[in-house]
């Protein structure tokens, strides 16, 4: 085989190679992936069975634990509206009233006002810059 | 206090960054580069040949491959070897490079 | 001393100007002396960010609250050591740091090539001095670390708990560092592009400032996974967090071109492999940079829109579009000098190495940047975490460790049957074996994937350990030294080789750690009483007590435990949870020491089997009612002692409101000790995870092969080679050596 033959075969099966990657990781992302939604978008679109990721801050006064429960509310930043969330799991450190949050909830078929938190996917932004914030999602 | 910080600073830096400057039109030993050059890449190319060696005698290098290879290395190190000497005969005879200071 | 800082940013903008300038004048007009000067300006940024850099620490260490960022970031209470390294909390301090580092490693470069890559040079000293300029006007305009207020208050706010903590000081400054350092290879190729000068002399001039790039950001993720691990409540050292995964990208960039630059060295190939590679590496730890200070991305380093976005986007445009065109321009002289004979060679695992590299890095940036993608296309942010990384990044890895085992013991060329025999034998049984004895023992056929990489990782380390043997016969064989010696002797005069070996070795104890911890973790959530016990992976771990400490600083809450395995004691963990004051005036005066910021203090026992980890998290809620009857009490008291010590002389007065003080402080303590006194059931996390310490085990052994690849060969060891290799006879005549003057 002469050496331009070669290359061209290597080049394709590499090329190939790369697309299949591109496309797996394509699929994966759009498949696997959960719409980021603040408290307002979740009210309105919200599909039941379906999880979510809710950003926002903690209403403040929101906030009450039992036991291994913890209940608040998460703000949209934008608009007077809030959501509640039921959530066990680990708590980051910062997490706080007026704090920003991030965390994966569905939405209960049963009773349809409180979201669940899916446990250990709470994170929580520390508010001012460069004060490192504490926890993150589970791998 | 602050104006004095602020003027020292000044003057030790246009102090530094303008010397190459007041100086006369340096005929730069033109050499130097070269001499640093030609230095650089003698202890690259005898690097090389140390290298073959291990590689050949830790079995990855056929013997073959390892001829060839450390002739070719060495030509190349004595071709650096005489730009070298060469270099330095230059250095030797030619005339100090005009200093300004 | 702040008008100061601030002009001499100034200056420092004005002196990287005229850097630019001397530089490319001096080298288009072929006038060395403005080339010189070009050189002298980078010396002069250093001294002058220098000593800003010293009016800063100066300002942190006597608390001068009249600068904005020691009144944001510190406190007359914050140890000196944390005052120290508390200017790169701040945004301004760290852009600050940034150019200072960068000033510094710009000098070093341009000091040691004074005489060599004499039309380079000048280009890279325009480039660095780009980069200089550009975050000291961010400095200077934007975030500027000498603001002052006209009101300074009399305390700071001091540093966030969670930094207190040793290794989250040095974290920043070795990632800062290993960014700072990878500007250097970049600035060089740049020159070397546009110079048009593409042999292996930009290599050989950067190749040390690539390796000390890639130890410093190497060794600051680890340091950033350790302290996640020891210090934050969730038990794990890496989330694939946007700014974790920032700061790894342009770390596999740079390991890529660290090997691929070898290949280049010894047969020509792979320039534009190279070229792109450092290119890649140095937009990357900008585009690193940019991602911790913009907030584009959720992450729990997010610190805030600022508006830093804007000019770090154009930045990166600008260093994309050039690094592209540059590399179309030259794309001739790029060419390769030989061609890849077979794919089993050397230089063809080399290739695949920095292909599945490249693949890693394009995974990890998709991925991070996923919801900004999904953003621009469908309006939705749509997040994919680490579930999306996991089925990409483990099978690409076990490749990466098996080429890491092939790399050091293939031949060159192509690969004969003898040759194959001779070199992997021994290595591939050593793997095969390992495999084999886990199954056999069991407990890991559900895990085929760590089951892999402990069998690919000991492939590795048998392939090191042969490389070494072989080089210790080899050398003994010529000299006849005793195996010690002539291995300190053969790895001193072979660093490079050797110190990339003994990091593979490192490699491989790591990615074993991190199999192991992550595939055989045991974790539970359980609730305790004083006296209850549970039991994880077959330890019993027993809530022995509950423990409170009281200090000004905080109120901490947390628990002894025993563990035991088998009936035999293994170990005690304390952990507690530390409550700070809040400054939230709508906490009362009792409450606001039971509700503020909280920082769990890990329990942890290392060893090097397994990791007994645990954290707890105690609900406050039964001391509840007790805190709000003395926020009521104490509120009313402080009413009425504050209005009657406005009719009292300021003495009596001072006397009064410290009784109080005091009285509340024994309230305080008194309440809170009902935690020991009258305990109520607690939540912990245990959780126990094997070979974790090999990780950290791991690094530091390539922490040791990597300084062994850096450090400079010494002179006398250089004379003897020179001595000893032209003696051997070569077809042409060899003139005798002489040893420089």
């Amino acid at each position: 085989m002469d050496p331009s033959r070669k290359r061209a075969i290597r080049l394709t099966v590499a090329l190939t190679a790369a697309l299949i990657l591109a496309t797996a990781l394509i699929y994966t992302s759009f498949t696997a992936g959960r719409d980021e939604l603040t408290a307002g978008q979740l009210l309105t679109r919200a599909q039941p069975g379906r999880s979510y990721l809710l950003a926002g801050t903690v209403l403040t006064g929101s906030v009450s634990r039992q036991g291994d429960v913890l209940d608040f509310r998460v703000r949209d930043p934008k608009r007077n509206v809030s959501v509640p969330v039921r959530y066990t799991g680990i708590v980051p450190d910062p997490f706080a009233a007026g704090r920003g949050v991030v965390v994966t909830v569905e939405e209960p078929r049963v009773d349809a006002s409180t979201f669940i938190g899916e446990q250990n996917s709470l994170t929580t932004k520390c508010p001012s810059k460069y004060q490192a914030a504490a926890g993150a999602s589970a791998t | 206090m602050d104006v004095v910080v602020v003027v020292v600073v000044l003057f030790v830096v246009v102090l530094v960054i303008s010397a190459p400057l007041r100086r006369a039109r340096q005929t730069d030993a033109a050499w130097t580069g070269e001499l640093a050059e030609l230095e650089a890449a003698r202890e690259a190319k005898y690097r090389e040949i140390r290298d073959a060696e291990l590689d050949h005698r830790t079995g990855k290098l056929s013997d073959a491959d390892y001829e060839a290879l450390d002739s070719v290395l060495r030509a190349e190190a004595v071709v650096i070897l005489r730009q070298l000497d060469d270099v330095k005969e230059r250095a030797a005879t030619a005339p100090a490079p005009a200093s300004g200071r | 001393m702040a008008p100061v800082g601030r002009t001499l940013l100034i200056l420092a903008l004005l002196i990287a100007g005229y850097g630019i300038f001397a530089s490319l004048y001096g080298v288009r007009t072929g006038r060395r002396e403005w080339v010189d000067s070009g050189r002298r300006a980078v010396y002069s940024l250093a001294g002058v960010t220098t000593v800003a850099w010293v009016i800063l620490e100066a300002a942190f260490l006597r608390s001068d609250f009249s600068f904005n960022v020691v009144a944001a970031h510190s406190s007359t209470t914050t140890p000196t050591f944390y005052k120290l390294a508390a200017p790169w909390s701040s945004q301004e301090g760290s852009l600050l740091l940034w150019v200072w580092l960068m000033s510094l490693w710009s000098s070093l470069i341009l000091f040691l090539t004074r005489h060599r890559v004499r039309e380079i040079a000048p280009y890279a000293t325009a480039v660095l001095l780009g980069f200089g300029a550009f975050f000291t006007s961010l400095a200077a305009f934007f975030a500027n670390p000498f603001a002052t207020s006209a009101n300074p208050p009399s305390e700071g706010a001091g540093l966030d708990p969670l930094l207190l903590h040793p290794s989250m000081m040095i974290h920043p400054p070795m990632l800062y560092s290993g960014y700072t350092l990878m500007t250097v290879p970049f600035a060089f190729a740049v020159g070397a592009l546009i110079t048009g000068r593409l042999g292996s002399e930009w290599l050989s001039v950067t190749r040390r400032f690539a390796l000390a790039g890639w130890l410093f950001l190497g060794v600051g993720i680890v340091l950033g996974a350790r302290w996640s691990y020891t210090e934050l409540g969730w038990g794990g050292y890496w989330a694939w967090d946007p700014v974790e995964n920032a700061a790894l990208m342009p770390w596999l960039c740079i390991t890529a071109f660290i090997h691929s630059m070898m290949i280049q060295e010894k047969r020509g190939m792979l320039k534009v492999w190279n070229v792109s590679l450092v290119l890649a590496s140095g937009t990357l730890a900008i585009l690193g940079t940019f991602l911790v200070r913009s907030g584009i991305l959720d992450s729990i380093h997010a610190f805030g829109a600022s508006t830093l976005g804007v000019p770090f986007v154009i930045l990166l445009a600008v260093m994309i579009s050039g690094g592209i065109g540059l590399v179309l321009w030259r794309r001739e002289q790029l060419r390769s000098d030989a061609q890849i004979d077979s794919l089993l060679s050397r230089e063809a695992a080399f290739l695949f190495q920095n292909l599945v590299l490249v693949a890693m890095v394009f995974v990890i940036f998709w991925v991070t940047f996923f919801p900004l993608i999904s953003q621009a296309i469908t309006g939705t942010k749509v997040s994919v975490g680490p579930p999306a990384f996991r089925p990409f990044i483990v099978p690409l890895a076990l490749v990466l460790v098996a080429l890491a085992g092939i790399g050091p013991i293939i031949a060159w060329r192509r690969v004969t049957a003898a040759n194959l025999r001779r070199n992997f034998l021994i290595p591939v049984l050593a793997g095969i074996s390992c495999t084999v004895i886990l199954i056999a023992v069991g407990g890991v056929d559900d895990r085929p994937f760590a089951l892999a990489m402990f069998g690919l990782g000991t492939f590795v380390l048998a392939s090191v350990a042969q490389e070494l043997w072989r080089g210790v016969g080899a050398r003994r064989a010529m000299t006849h030294e005793l195996p010690p010696v002539a291995l300190v002797s053969l790895v001193r005069r072979n660093r490079r080789r050797y110190g990339g070996y003994v990091v593979h070795a490192g490699i491989a104890l790591l990615l074993i750690g991190v199999a192991a911890s992550s595939s055989f973790q045991h974790s539970r959530n359980v609730t305790l009483m004083p006296g209850q016990s549970t039991s994880v992976d077959g330890y019993k771990i027993a809530y022995v007590r509950p423990t409170v400490a009281a200090t000004s600083q905080k109120l901490s809450f947390g628990a002894v435990l025993r563990v035991s395995k088998g009936g035999h004691p293994v170990t005690t963990l304390r952990t507690t949870r530390g409550f700070y004051p809040s400054q939230d005036p709508t906490q009362g005066p009792i409450g606001r020491f039971f509700n503020g910021e909280a920082d769990s203090n890990v329990g942890l026992r290392a060893g090097l089997t397994r990791d007994i980890w645990t954290v707890v998290n105690p609900d406050l809620t039964p001391l509840q009612s007790r805190i709000s009857q003395g926020d009521a009490l104490f509120t009313a008291a402080i009413k009425k002692t504050e209005s009657a010590s406005l009719h009292l002389p300021p003495a009596s007065a001072q006397t009064a409101m410290s009784q109080l003080w005091q009285l509340r402080d024994e309230a305080i303590v008194g309440i809170a000790s009902r935690y020991v006194t009258h305990p109520w059931p607690i939540n912990f996390l245990f959780i126990v995870d094997p070979l974790v310490t090999w990780i950290w085990l791991g690094t530091l052994v390539v922490i040791l092969g990597g300084l062994i690849a850096l450090w400079p060969v010494p002179r006398l060891v250089r004379r003897r080679a020179k001595a000893a290799a032209p003696a051997r006879t070569a077809p042409a005549p060899v003139a005798p050596v002489r040893e420089p003057a």
